[in-house]
């Protein structure tokens, strides 16, 4: 076979490959790992890289031909009626698997000097690769039982990470209050999926796009996906799991623990802008109907937006007393996560009626206002931005954790001295967060506040404030930790073991490369994955 | 089927559930009211796949064109959702030994504080 | 060749406005060019190592550097004082107790309820 055909090959069974090689190393690890240690780390490495590479021919050809591929399992083709599982990969799901991909290299390459001194080092290997297959398969799915499945896998993996320090017992109970909130939203998830399934006979997502009317149960339905699938992603008032479950985590299962909270925003997007698509969308329907489903739409749009600014609000103020350096990174994260949750709520209370006339008849249509398309791609280049910094100030607070042993932040000071790059590291991190020009957080930023502007202007101002006030926590964090005099029981701190330097300077390059020249990204990538979110037609016609 | 009664067992259950969640302290009886939930989402599952008068869905040797048969995927549904409860209840009660085992209570207001 | 170069070093533009970091980067560095050479025509003559150079605290003494450096938890302490009503509310929120957050959940699932029962 050439490398033409083996390519080719690779690329239409990718789907699920990828969601297969992880399952099949997270199996094998134990085995590998009775030869030895240096050899389990490597092939875990390998798994996750040769995975990575499969994700990236498969957005290659996807982002760049604007297609959508689907993959059937059991058959050539879906057949009528549709009653197999499928997986439909359409441009946004290629850009989250990108997202997802870089985070579970980065922590993977991390764990191997960060976990060096530990036991259960088999376990946890095997829980990793797990989480990641799990992470895989909630973002290619097109089916929504298939959802609810890999969805409750990522949470049981995540949730025995998290107490993974089971000699103290913060860890342990910050699991167990993760499991608690995990099982319940996802056990109203799988309510809310019994309901849509008694409806319309169907569990596949395109299916149930297609012939959805707006009755009663569909609006329960709605109520309970939203609200699951927002506990899960940690929207305030429901966000309280998340500083314990970041902060008292390892370092290395906190950046994949971001890609698994980040796999359940886009369980929302997929939600709201496919499943209900035909909904939300332009629709073409008599006048008074019309009229209705404005008004729950909006309302529903301007809910979420009230619910994105108190998570800014709240994230940020928390943020600045905290004195534990993980808890307060994890505050920070909260915060960020309100940024994208401002573009689905502007997307969605954006709608107007308009008359248009075509061939003499005046029909009312309802239509999306032009800035709202700014604001959904500025949120999803947005979740990108954000995985990436926050990733790399997590990496960075294990390194000091590594190497001084110590979380608070009352017994650091003047580590600037020793730890050179990690310096270099945690400053590039503090400019991309707080978005201060040129990186990137600042040009994904810069497109939500200038979209939701022309929405009401308060909300830009609220965004604006709290950018400032994660500025003025992170440089409370490089004063105290990093600036300052030598103190004497930090006397003989070295620098950061070298497979850290490597998983932070993976991270630090591309947030560089994509604050220099971010119109790059934003045509070729971010602008196909949001267009394929907004246009639920497509998806369904991929299928049907 | 009489009166929707399976209905509002459901609803019945799950509200039982959550408020033994949410209102008790000790934490054997918050797992307990989560497999309470559980229980209630997976009778709504299978009272989906009731249809009137009908038999379970396997074809055997005395099956005519007119037996009504009862739909099998909601079953497939509610068995994968029996073994995943199994699995998040095993883990949920070995996290609440190691927590005994540290804290010497299972009072959840005394547990979880940050600053110890 | 050319042609991705240009491609490279294109403006990001949103609805409204433009931004090109290349640009701001040129810009910054003439900025730092212009603080330089005024900075260049300052008062050169000063006599270290007395009294000239040493930090002047409105006549307080001058520990050693260990007992300077200000801990982080009272960096901001102007700050968090003059919000302690809202800390107060928000630390009241964040008990710690698990049944708290199932709470909240069902609180706003019952709102959520409500918008779109009446709306």
């Amino acid at each position: 076979m050439s490398i033409e055909e083996l390519f080719n090959f690779l690329l239409d069974h990718s789907p699920a490959l990828i969601v297969a090689i992880p399952l099949l190393g997270a199996f094998l690890t134990p085995l590998v790992g009775k030869i030895n240690d240096k050899v389990r780390n490597a092939f875990a490495i390998l798994v996750v890289a040769f995975t990575s590479f499969l994700v990236f021919l498969l957005a290659n050809d996807i982002l760049t031909n604007n297609t959508i591929r689907t993959y059937v399992f059991g058959a050539e083709n879906a057949g009528s009626p549709i009653v197999r599982i499928l997986f439909e990969v359409d441009g946004f799901s290629a850009y989250m698997a990108i997202i997802a991909s870089i985070l579970a290299i980065a922590g993977v390459i991390y764990a191997w000097s960060h976990m060096k001194e530990h036991t259960g080092q088999d376990k946890f290997y095997t829980l990793v690769l797990l989480m990641i297959a799990g992470m895989f398969g909630m973002i290619l799915t097109g089916d929504m039982f298939n959802f609810f499945v890999f969805l409750e896998i990522t949470s049981i993996a995540a949730c025995a990470l998290i107490a993974f320090y089971t000699n103290k017992g913060k860890a342990v109970d910050a699991g167990f209050k993760y499991i608690v909130i995990s099982s319940i939203g996802a056990l109203f998830i799988l309510f809310a999926i019994g309901i849509l399934y008694s409806q319309y006979n169907a569990l596949n997502m395109a299916v149930i796009a297609d012939s959805i009317t707006f009755s009663f149960l569909d609006k329960i339905a709605l109520v309970l996906l939203i609200s699951g699938l927002a506990m899960k992603a940690g929207i305030v008032p429901m966000h309280m799991w998340l500083p314990d479950a970041y902060g008292r985590a390892p370092a290395s299962v906190t950046v994949i623990l971001i890609g698994a909270t980040q796999a359940s925003l886009y369980g929302l997007f997929r939600m709201v802008f496919s499943v209900y698509g035909n909904v939300f969308s332009s629709i073409d329907v008599t006048k008074d109907t019309v009229i209705n489903t404005i008004n729950s739409v909006n309302s529903v749009g301007w809910m979420l937006i009230i619910l994105a600014i108190l998570t800014m609000l709240i994230g940020a103020l928390m943020a600045l007393k905290q004195s534990n350096l993980k808890r307060l990174i994890a505050f920070a994260a909260l915060a960020e996560v309100g940024y994208m949750l401002l573009g689905v709520g502007v997307r969605l209370a954006s709608k107007v009626s308009q008359d248009i006339t075509i061939a003499g008849e005046t029909t009312t249509q309802v239509a999306f206002q032009g800035y709202s398309a700014t604001a959904l791609t500025g949120s999803v280049f947005h979740i990108m931005n954000d995985a990436l910094d926050i990733g790399l100030l997590f990496l960075v607070a294990g390194a000091i954790y590594l190497v001084t042993k110590e979380t608070s932040l009352n017994k650091l000071g003047g580590l600037a001295r020793n730890m050179k790059y990690t310096t270099v590291f945690f400053l590039i991190g503090l400019f991309a967060v707080s978005g201060m020009p040129p990186m990137n957080g600042f040009a994904s930023k810069l497109m939500i506040y200038q979209s939701t502007f022309q929405l009401n202007p308060i909300i830009a101002i609220v965004a604006i404030l709290c950018s400032i006030l994660l500025l003025a926590v992170f440089v409370k964090v490089f004063h105290s930790a990093f600036l300052g005099p030598k103190l004497p029981s930090l006397k003989d701190v070295k620098e950061a073991p070298k497979s850290l330097l490597i998983a932070m300077g993976i991270i630090a390059c591309i947030i560089i490369f994509i604050g220099l020249f971010p119109n790059l990204f934003v045509e070729n990538i971010v602008t196909p994955a949001a267009n394929a979110i907004m246009d639920s037609a497509k998806y369904i016609t991929a299928v049907i | 089927m009489l009166f929707n009664l399976p209905y509002i067992a459901v609803v019945a259950l799950i509200l039982i559930g959550l408020a033994a969640v949410i209102f008790k302290r000790n934490l054997i009886k918050i797992v307990i009211g989560i497999t309470l939930i559980e229980s209630g989402v997976n009778l709504f599952l299978i009272t989906l796949a009731y249809r009137g008068g009908s038999t379970a869905p396997i074809y055997t040797a005395t099956t005519t064109e007119e037996t009504i048969m009862s739909l099998p995927v909601p079953h497939a549904l509610t068995l994968t959702s029996i073994v995943i409860g199994v699995a998040v209840l095993a883990l949920m009660l070995t996290l609440v030994v190691h927590i005994y085992r540290h804290y010497g209570t299972l009072d959840a207001r005394k547990i979880g504080r940050e600053e110890e | 060749m050319m042609e991705q170069i240009s491609q490279l070093v294109e403006t990001l533009k949103t609805g409204t406005g433009l931004w090109n970091p290349l640009i701001w980067i040129v810009a910054i560095v003439i900025a730092f060019l212009i603080v330089y050479i005024i900075r260049s025509f300052g008062n050169k003559d000063y006599k270290k190592g007395t009294e000239q150079t040493k930090a002047f605290l409105s006549g307080n003494p001058e520990y050693e550097k260990e007992k300077m450096h200000i801990k982080s938890s009272n960096i901001y302490w102007g700050f968090l004082e003059s919000l302690k009503w809202a800390y107060n509310a928000l630390d009241k929120m964040h008990t710690g107790n698990v049944s708290d957050y199932v709470l909240w959940f069902v609180v706003i699932m019952g709102v959520f309820f409500i918008i779109m029962g009446v709306l």
